[in-house]
């Protein structure tokens, strides 16, 4: 039986980490992704399951404890806003580069620097090209409803573990702060220690005599083994691309232009095609879930079928670089965005789609 | 049905709880709601609102620029949000506090007197109920069976012993709504 709720983003999220049977948090806080670690604070988690929630010193801190947590095989994850992710870059490269699973929130605010607490998707660059050194992609789920938000944790999960690979939410502040219905997922036990033995054969469970011993490092300075490495990396990557890949397409099947747009952006485009298509325009929308990988394919698609293309981001335009790369040159991409924290209305995209591509 | 509201005012007025119970009667009622507050700098300087919306279909845009209702409840709200009223839609507001009163003619405006009647009754919690009762006069788009649970679900245990209050305030708004303006 499924619960219904009526919760903000960042708790529906906390809520679905403990039923999804996380094993610890570590986290440092900052608006607006806050309530994350007040509410795992308020609900004990470690009275319902068993599981840690830690506020540490810091958040360079807070990252290396689920680098510890993950490489002794535990479902771990951390949670913080666009600065303190910039702060966990150097330990989500380590991370990635250690092949360990684990689950990152971001919800996003708007930047550069402390920037504003306000609502923002101006770290899509972070999230999908890197964010710290190394050749490394982390599998990027974007969510658009509290829904998702409780609906990404286990599924974060599931993937980190699949692939061995840290997993990101991309959220922003209006997602994290605004309520809506969500249905929660009964319980899922946590692994017990034999589980972890058993499905995690790589984590560091303590050396026995009949296999060789686990080390987890991103070190290694014999350049052809650590080539090799990266190899490995890369071939899972390419593996994400393939069986991975998620999107919801919206009144796409007719459409002659075409809005892509992620996140609080997709919902506000959403009610901008409700309206633009009860003037008769033909407008469709494409709404990436994942991030990395980036649905290249259905949009590249999509291309050949529409007049104009439009991105609606709360940036100075990014995501468009990924839909300019799958798109080439046949038909015209143009931005609309507002930055700085400033959520576009749903007329404003209205306007954009007009100006920008069906008259432009 | 589909109706978009914003409730807007200083902090400490209940607004944002007032849309919280707003909304939890919504999902009572077995309509889909999305309660999106501001949570910026402008609340930490006193002023605070929320968009509720309750439809009977899926929500696609929380976020809106134009209001079928708006309830307002300082001066900094009306100088904000009395041009986002869609022509046609509904102002709400309370005159207490108000110097510039709203001007537009192609809206319906309705004025109550809450927080003096907050005062009357010696309770100016229930003040946001006394305003939601006269949300509700005029747009009874949640029963009162619904309201009832909104303000189970959303009131802490400790304070359940006021929700007969808080009905008490809704009914007593429902009462002294007065219309200042009105589309023929």
């Amino acid at each position: 039986m499924k619960e219904l709720r009526l919760m903000k983003g960042n708790e529906a999220f906390a809520e679905a980490v403990i039923r999804s049977g996380a094993d610890g948090y570590f986290g440092y806080p900052i608006t607006p992704q806050s309530e994350v670690m007040e509410y795992l604070m308020a609900e004990k988690p470690q009275e319902r399951t068993g599981m840690v929630v830690l506020q540490a010193e810091s958040e360079v801190a807070a990252i290396n404890m689920v680098y510890g947590g993950a490489a002794c095989g535990k479902r771990v994850l951390t949670s913080s806003s666009s600065p303190g992710i910039s702060l966990k870059q150097e330990g989500i490269s380590y991370i990635a580069g250690a092949e360990l699973p684990c689950l990152i929130l971001n919800v996003v605010r708007g930047g550069p620097g402390l920037g504003t607490i306000q609502p923002s998707q101006s770290d899509y660059f972070q999230s999908t090209k890197g964010g710290g050194h190394g050749d490394y992609k982390l599998l990027v789920l974007a969510p658009s409803s509290v829904q998702e938000m409780a609906d990404f944790a286990k599924l974060g999960f599931d993937l980190a573990f699949k692939y061995r690979n840290p997993v990101l939410i991309l959220s922003d502040g209006a997602i994290g702060q605004m309520m809506e219905k969500v249905e929660l997922d009964e319980q899922r036990p946590r692994f017990t220690e034999d589980e972890i033995i058993k499905n995690t054969p790589w984590a560091t469970t303590g050396k026995t005599k009949n296999r060789e011993r686990n080390i987890i490092t991103s070190l290694d300075l014999d350049s052809s083994k650590q080539e090799l490495h990266n190899r490995v990396l890369q071939a899972k990557y390419r593996e994400m691309e393939k069986h991975e890949t998620r999107y919801e397409a919206i009144s796409c099947d007719d459409a002659e232009y075409l809005i892509v747009a992620y996140g609080t952006s997709a919902r506000l485009s959403q009610k901008a095609v409700d309206m633009l298509r009860a003037e008769g325009h033909k407008v469709g929308l494409l709404r990436p879930i994942t991030l990395y990988p980036f649905p290249t394919e259905i949009i590249a698609k999509l291309a050949d079928q529409v007049k104009g293309i439009l991105t609606v981001e709360m940036s100075a335009g990014q995501m468009i670089e990924d839909v300019r790369l799958a798109v080439g040159c046949r038909v015209k991409v143009e931005h609309f965005g507002r930055m700085g924290g400033i959520i576009p209305s749903p007329t404003e995209v209205v306007e954009a789609l007009k100006n920008q591509i069906i008259g432009g | 049905m589909t109706e978009e509201i914003i409730i807007a005012g200083f902090g400490g007025q209940g607004v944002l709880s007032m849309g919280k119970i707003l909304a939890y009667s919504g999902v009572m009622g077995n309509k889909e709601v999305s309660w999106m507050p501001s949570y910026g700098p402008e609340m930490r300087g006193g002023t605070a609102n929320v968009t509720v919306i309750i439809s009977d279909e899926r929500i696609s845009s929380p976020i809106v620029n134009a209001f079928d209702t708006a309830i307002i409840l300082n001066q900094q709200s009306m100088d904000k949000f009395e041009k986002n009223v869609k022509p046609g839609g509904i102002l709400i507001y309370d005159p207490n506090g108000i110097t510039k009163h709203p001007t537009r003619k192609d809206i319906n405006i309705y004025s109550i007197e809450a927080a003096d009647e907050a005062a009357r009754v010696g309770l100016s919690k229930v003040f946001n109920m006394v305003v939601l009762g006269g949300f509700l006069k005029l747009k009874p788009i949640v029963q009162a069976e619904f309201i009832r649970k909104g303000l189970e679900k959303s009131l802490p245990k400790r304070h359940h012993g006021m929700i007969p209050e808080n009905e008490k305030a809704i009914e007593k708004g429902k009462e002294i709504i007065k219309a200042v303006h009105l589309l023929n």
